[in-house]
């Protein structure tokens, strides 16, 4: 491969800084008023180094990295600090000179990969442009260049893949080709904004090992932003924690994670689900309140009013500077840092007891559901093809049980959910509740009772509550679709409890939803699920959306009604931690099929079933002290409207050769029970199932 | 009486300064523009006090240069409107007169935009408009023209003549020609002169404005309630039911409106009484709607629903029934002694074709709507508690798809203030001494190389009304996208 | 793609069969009739005569019979005097008729036009020529001028070019064609302005098309359509302009105008190109306002005339006519938003 030209004077000796910003303040005017977004940010890149960048939705993270590049928008200014790359001012820089750089020094990817990518284009054309333009090679060089990193992003078919417009891809591969396009003049340095946080877990799992091998490949220095203190982890060798437009702790990964020495830093962490919490013995807790708007910070500390060391007087007297602590380079924004006891376990209020596993509420017996579609539109309804969103499923869910559903996308888990809801009927087979059948029951012709038993809190916390009514109006209709209360006033009051019981004020009732922030908007989506005592509670991914100081809180609200209300909850999700955290039992799917199923303990050691163990290996975990098996499935998740034959994971499976002939391309698997009510879908004969180990180990400390 | 020239005695010193700041005001802009179009935006410095500073250098000259050009020529245009009020008959020309006559309509307007200004933050949508200049001057546009037209409609006042009086010697009068034999307590002038009739143009085209503004905004009201009630099924179901709606919506829409006019809207169509029947169905959607409405609203209270719907079906039935029952066409069957109101029959005919042509466009835009929106999550809660159709449509869907609908509600009593003045410019339905702008454009135009006042009057009244509403939906728009 | 074309073509089949026996309906209702015996006849006779004067040229046969005769694929009527066939659908040239022939417009018979004493096919297809001379020109002016007008808006939204030219296509869109005509007449061409740069009608331009005689019915079409079209360019351009991949080229390090031309401009005239040919009905709307006021003997023309003098089967062919065309251009839309989303294209 070509060498990129560079200015040898510019190279820069490993270990030295590559990039370096200064009291970096950026803010976005309005036609009024300035909204400050990055406040006085320093941080520095290493030659050959990653930095990772953390911190929640909002906390200014992405806007420095595209006041990196330069590219802050009509509306966004630096206002102040600067920002040096390679001993070079950005700020200042001339739009040309800005233009040399971008691309050939410095690359950026983002989330959303197929949005990143021109529609009306080939690959190819998208891929050559860059050492055109930086390098003026000629297109066939540039083409074979292209060639040779589409290899090395380990694309399948890289002619073909060059020859193909972004759509034809899937979003794997879209993210692969955002990654070759980055490093398609060999940058100096690169910047990932969020860049997996679109795909499925096993999915990212395999990007994140391609990043971080091809930097090393390639010597390039990173920035790495991510909301993911796990993803952080695997990937970086420092980190920077952000809080409400300001970097709160910075040092070495280790360091920070094992010796946080500000009050957010461990909040964060006690906040997320780690292999050892439980909801029993070590509850999550959560962060207090809730994250500044840009402009009502409060004075002194950001963090101040939701900080458990917070002293008048002290901490909101003036602005707070980095300190430093012990460590490699490690800083904290806190005065207290000497002060607190940062070994202190953390206060749990109340010892809460798990309870009793009921009778049975839900049992669903050889589910199946087919869907008929005709390729829409220009063909003028052409064949109808079958999607086969759920095969024969069997399981039971009891009372004051938390049955969670993992898989990843397109495993069937929203179909089910929809079959539950009578939103669609059953192909085949039963689903009954409290012994009444329902699975070939539609909505329409479901009883109240029925109607009010069976309901679900939604994924997406802004778009679950119609934008143009009142929240309390809201809740009050869905009060008397189930016939709850005999009078308007009844309902009313109704109404206000259920804000009680969600632990909203009562004063929400009459406020839109826009006025409302994720969590509470969550709040009241769970509210109008248990509005008609809900006997069954379907929980779509409730948290994923929730920024993670606020995911616990809701978590915790969702399992404490639960637990009072002996409601049943079928808690979907893709994030196995939290599963770990919250389950009684776990049922793992794959494209339509339940491959294993069994109490959350037995799950998650082995035997697995290869498609779980190679779940727990994707799963990034924020704790220094585990270690995982490295496992990375090769290739997207079949499309369910083309299954492979026989068991659905043998195109990705990594036992596939430890089963004799060709069977697991031939036959479905059976399910086999290892303990009661732990069934594994697999042809893995008993020995292989013995032979396998845990993929993760807690290291002893 | 002496003729009236366009500004009078005092213009000679008015237009001189008011020719002076426009041109400035336009050299500055272009200015600008050129500025903008060479040099690559400079970046911007904040103040201390936060706001955004003004560009340094060239740039910055040629903004505060517009801006004070255009304070200088908003005061001049204030001194033609102020001025005549202390100045004798006739001082400040045609213009000062025609400014004394819409005096009730700037009192109104002053009043709407204070008190608007005023309480802007409690109003919601219609509020926001008051931050956008665009939106407040298509606003005062539109505004101007419902002032006048309720002023002149409603109370008489503004016309100086009858809009359908031919006073002897007045034909093809330019503007500002006195009257040929003043009598007492008339009005001197033919202001903007007289048509080929010899009537005068002013007071005709203050009277026209009357008659779109009382069909226009109708006509477009009915084709909402059509295009809702059929797009929101077709949307929500799509399938079979969707297939044969977009059918027929697009076989109306493949119908080049002035064809569907030459069909529609003539006397030999009236004497059939198609469009009477085609009303007695389109005048059933604003019922059905709001009994739907209603009654999926209220579902969970049998009682109430039970007396509001009564009511609805007693009243809007009884309008509509007064409605759809003509004397004189084939739909007479209602008693004289319930019919509230008799329609026009050629009026009617304008109104049922304008409707028709425009409720195919609503529906596909409903339609579409309501297929992106039924995706939304809060649908999908609706249905798992097992809310009827028509709620999840009408209460779920239609309110938050109420933005876009209100842009296009603006656009659309353009486009049908547009098919109204097509209609008259080819003589169809209304009467043809009617004083609308499109009849009047239409007899103006005959003599249009040597007489043009007849017709650009009115050309120029249906432009700026269009304008506003143009402007309007662009600034409703804006602001509804900043949320 | 072969199936794709053949379903539209069947629902164009469907569309344009409604929509003719819709026009057919409305031009041959009962008044209509009445009112062609008496132009004919004369206007004082009585009911009895206008119904066997009916009769006797063919208007007494039910509505669907004769739409299928129209059509041609019902036999023509004829009508018999003492077993002796002296008239009928079916003349042919020397004055004889043929009894139980096909003559309807799918045998190439668009009948007879009763005002201007020729053959319907003729007088449309001379018509026909005209306004494509027209339409060719208006588009020549409009297409271009509407899609620069909005990529140099929507490149830099908010910017004061953006502001501008905005404003620009409001005001065009706000100004219907009979509006911008009379006010160009009136100041091009008037005697009282005195400019008198160009023609105020175009009655010359129909044999000799110059610069002074059609410079304005073609901008006073073009006008209007151009205004709409700009802004919807403009929206798309914007739309594109604001979307993730332009950001990617930037910082890709591609200089704006290659932004615009390479990344942005495809993308963005997807929604535009549809727009073009769905105005086509509206374009119609314009021919015939400007046909009429710049006395123009084109289709528009004819329609005005044929529709005003009651003129049954010269309506009924000016009406299929324009529909097929309508049709046909959504179709042609149709095809062409395939070709230029690559997205649509493979699928």
């Amino acid at each position: 491969m070509t060498d990129t030209v560079t200015d040898p004077a510019l190279e820069v000796a490993p270990g030295e800084p590559i990039l370096e910003i200064r009291n970096l303040s950026i803010s976005f005017f309005t036609r009024t008023r300035e909204i400050p977004a990055v406040m006085d940010f320093s941080a520095t890149v290493r030659a050959g180094e990653a930095l990772g960048l953390v911190g929640e939705s909002g906390c200014g993270k992405s806007t420095v990295a595209l006041g990196v590049m330069q590219d802050l928008g009509v509306n966004g200014r630096i206002t102040g600090g600067s920002i040096k790359f390679r001993g070079e001012e950005l700020t200042t820089m001339s739009p040309a000179r800005l233009r040399e750089i971008r691309g050939r020094d410095i690359a950026m990817i983002y989330q959303e990969p197929m949005a990143s990518l021109n529609p009306a284009l080939k690959i190819d054309r998208q891929l050559m442009e860059v050492p055109m333009i930086h390098e003026g090679i000629s297109a066939e060089e540039a083409r074979a260049r292209a060639l040779e990193v589409v290899r090395d992003v380990r694309l399948p078919d890289p002619e073909r893949i060059l020859d193909s417009y972004p759509h034809q891809l899937s979003g794997g591969q879209q993210q692969r080709i955002v990654i070759a396009m980055a490093l398609m003049s060999k940058p100096a340095l690169l910047i990932l904004d969020e860049p997996t946080t679109a795909l499925d877990v096993t999915v990212e799992a395999a990007v994140i090992d391609l990043v971080r091998e091809l930097g090393e490949k390639y010597g390039t220095s990173m920035l790495f932003i991510s909301h993911n203190l796990g993803l952080v982890l695997e990937t970086c060798d420092r980190i920077c924690v952000m809080y409400s437009g300001e970097a709160v702790e910075r040092g070495r990964i280790g360091e920070v994670f094992d010796e946080m020495r500000h009050p957010y830093t461990q909040a964060l962490f006690r906040a997320i689900p780690l292999p050892g919490a439980d909801k029993a013995t070590r509850p999550l807790i959560a962060i207090p309140g809730n994250f500044p708007l840009p402009d009502e910070r409060p004075p002194g500390c950001n963090f101040g009013p939701r900080c458990d060391y917070f002293q008048e007087g002290r901490c909101d007297a003036q602005p707070i500077p980095m300190v430093e602590v012990p460590g490699d380079g490690h800083e904290a924004r806190c005065i207290r840092t000497e002060e607190i006891d940062w070994d202190a376990p953390p206060e749990v209020s109340d010892h809460r007891e798990s309870t009793e596993i009921g009778e049975v509420v839900l049992k669903v017996d050889g589910l199946q559901k087919y869907y008929q579609v005709s390729r829409p539109g220009l063909l003028g309804g052409g064949e109808a093809q079958v999607v086969k969103a759920n095969e024969t499923l069997s399981f039971e869910a009891h009372e004051s049980e938390t049955l969670a559903i993992v898989g990843e996308s397109g495993c069937g888990k929203s179909t089910l959910a929809k079959v539950l809801m009578g939103l669609e009927t059953a192909t085949a087979g039963g689903v009954e509740l409290d012994g009444r059948a329902v699975g070939d029951v539609p909505i329409e012709k479901r009883d109240t009772r029925t109607v009010a038993d069976v309901q679900m809190v939604f994924q997406n916390p802004f778009d679950t509550l119609n934008p143009s009514m009142t929240v309390g109006r809201q809740i009050i209709r869905a009060l008397e679709i189930f016939g709850v209360g005999d009078s308007p006033r009844d309902r009313k009051r109704r109404m206000l409890e259920l804000l009680d019981l969600v632990k909203l004020p009562r004063e929400f009732a009459t406020r839109m939803p826009r006025q409302l922030s994720g969590g509470q908007k969550q709040r009241v989506g769970i509210a109008r699920a248990f509005a008609g005592g809900a006997r069954i509670v379907v929980a779509d991914e409730p948290v994923s959306a929730l920024d993670v100081s606020v995911q616990a809180a809701v978590t915790d609200l969702l399992m404490e009604i639960q637990r009072e209300q002996k409601t049943t909850l079928l808690f979907i999700s893709h994030d196995l931690s939290i599963v770990r955290y919250l389950a009684d039992r776990v049922m793992v799917m794959y494209l339509g099929h339940v491959v294993e199923i069994g109490t959350a303990r037995e799950v998650f050691s082995p035997p697995y079933h290869p498609y779980t163990e190679a779940l727990l290996s994707a799963v990034p975990i924020a704790d220094t002290h585990v270690e995982k098996k490295h496992i990375v499935l090769e290739g997207d998740v079949p499309s369910a409207m083309n299954p492979p034959s026989g068991c659905p994971f043998q195109t990705r499976c990594r036992w596939k050769s430890r089963v004799p002939g060709d069977l697991c391309e031939r036959e479905v698997p059976p399910m086999v029970e290892f303990a009661p009510g732990h069934k594994v879908k697999c042809h893995l004969s008993q020995e292989e199932f013995a032979s396998m180990e845990p993929v993760i180990t807690l290291a002893e400390n | 009486m002496e003729p009236l020239s366009w500004t009078g005695p005092w213009g000679a010193w008015l237009n001189p300064l008011l020719g002076l700041s426009v041109a400035g005001l336009v050299a500055a802009s272009l200015l600008a523009l050129v500025l903008s179009l060479v040099s690559a935006p400079v970046r911007r410095q904040s103040l201390p006090d936060g706001t955004l500073a003004a560009r340094a250098g060239l740039h910055g000259l040629a903004d505060l240069a517009g801006r004070a050009f255009l304070w200088l020529t908003a005061l001049v245009l204030a001194l033609y409107l102020l001025l005549p009020l202390l100045l004798p008959y006739g001082a400040l020309g045609i213009l000062g007169e025609m400014s004394q006559r819409f005096l009730p309509v700037w009192i109104a307007l002053g009043l709407t935009f204070g008190l608007s200004i005023a309480f802007k933050r409690r109003l919601g949508l219609y509020g926001k408009l008051f931050d956008s200049t665009i939106g407040m001057a298509g606003f005062a546009l539109v505004m101007f023209w419902v002032f006048i037209a309720l002023f002149a409609g409603l109370f008489d006042l503004i016309a100086t003549h009858d809009p359908l009086t031919a006073l002897s010697g007045m034909k093809n009068k330019v503007p500002g020609t006195p009257l040929a034999m003043a009598g007492d307590g008339v009005y001197p002038h033919y202001l903007l002169g007289g048509d080929n009739l010899a009537r005068d143009v002013f007071s005709r085209m203050v009277h026209g404005s009357w008659i779109v503004v009382q069909i226009a905004p109708l006509a477009t009201i009915f084709a909402f309630l059509v295009g809702i009630t059929l797009g929101l099924p077709a949307g929500f179901y799509a399938g079979r039911l969707d297939t044969v709606l977009s059918f027929l919506a697009n076989l109306i829409l493949a119908f080049p409106v002035i064809l569907l006019f030459y069909l529609l809207v003539t006397p030999e169509m009236v004497q059939t009484g198609v469009p009477a029947y085609m009303a007695m169905v389109l005048f059933l959607f604003p019922i059905a709607f709001f009994g739907v409405l209603l009654n999926a609203r209220l579902a969970p209270r049998p009682m109430l629903r039970l007396v509001v719907l009564a009511m609805l079906l007693l009243f809007g039935g009884w309008l509509y029934l007064s409605m759809v029952s003509q004397d004189g066409t084939p739909v007479d069957f209602w008693p004289d002694a319930l019919d509230l109101f008799d329609v026009p029959g050629g009026i009617l005919v304008v109104f049922v074709s304008v409707v028709f042509v425009n409720a195919p466009t609503v529906f596909r835009i409903v339609r579409g709507l309501t297929m992106d929106i039924k995706t939304r999550d809060y649908v999908a809660a609706a249905q798992t508690r097992g809310e009827s159709p028509w709620y999840i449509m009408l209460w779920e869907i239609l309110p938050n798809a109420r933005g876009p609908l209100i842009v296009d509600f603006c656009l659309r009593i353009g486009y049908t203030t547009i098919l109204l003045g097509t209609l008259g410019f080819f003589g169809l339905g209304l009467p043809p001494d009617s004083p609308d702008w499109g009849s009047t454009i239409n007899l103006g135009r005959r003599l249009l190389s040597i007489y043009p006042h007849a017709a650009m009057v009115p050309a120029l009244a249906l432009l700026s009304l269009v304008l506003g509403l143009n402007l309007l939906a662009d600034g409703l728009r804006e602001e509804s996208l900043k949320d | 793609m072969i199936r794709f074309l053949l379903s539209r073509l069947l629902t164009l089949l469907v569309t344009a069969f409604a929509l003719t026996f819709i026009v057919f309906f409305l031009t041959n209702l009962e008044p209509s009739l009445e009112k062609i015996a008496k132009s004919e006849i004369g206007t004082r006779v009585s009911d009895a005569e206008v119904e066997s004067w009916l009769d006797r040229n063919g208007y007494g046969e039910p509505m669907l019979v004769r739409y299928g005769e129209w059509l041609g694929v019902v036999p023509g009527w004829t009508h018999t005097v003492d077993g002796e066939v002296v008239a009928g659908r079916c003349e042919l040239p020397g004055g004889t008729v043929e009894t139980s022939a096909f003559c309807g417009i799918l045998q190439g018979d668009w009948g007879w036009s009763t005002v201007f004493r020729r053959d319907v096919a003729e007088i449309i297809g001379r018509s026909l020529a005209l306004t494509g001379k027209l339409m060719f020109w208006v588009m020549m002016v409009m297409v271009p001028g509407a899609l620069i007008l909005g990529v140099l808006a929507g490149m830099r939204e908010g910017s004061k070019l953006d502001r501008s030219l905005s404003t620009v296509s409001i005001l065009t869109t706000a100004t219907p064609e009979y509006v911008s005509g009379v006010v160009f007449i009136a100041v091009f061409a008037s005697t009282a302005v005195g400019l008198r740069w160009f023609n105020g009608s175009a009655t010359s331009a129909m044999e000799d098309a110059t610069f002074e005689n059609f410079t304005l019915p073609v901008l006073t079409i073009a006008l209007y359509g151009m205004g709409y079209i700009a802004r919807m360019t403009r929206a798309s351009m914007t739309e594109v302009m604001t979307a993730q991949y332009i950001r990617t080229a930037r910082l890709k390090g591609v200089s704006f105008p290659k932004i615009v031309l390479r990344h942005a401009l495809r993308n963005a005239l997807i929604a535009p190109f549809t727009v073009i040919m769905l105005q086509f009905p509206w374009l119609l709307n314009g021919v015939v306002i400007v046909e009429t006021l710049f006395n123009y003997k084109g289709f528009g023309w004819t329609l005005v005339q044929a529709a005003g003098n009651n003129d049954i089967e010269l309506l009924l062919g000016v009406s299929v006519v324009s529909v097929v065309v309508v049709l046909l251009t959504q179709l042609i839309s149709d095809i062409g938003y395939v070709y230029l989303n690559p997205r649509i294209r493979v699928s």
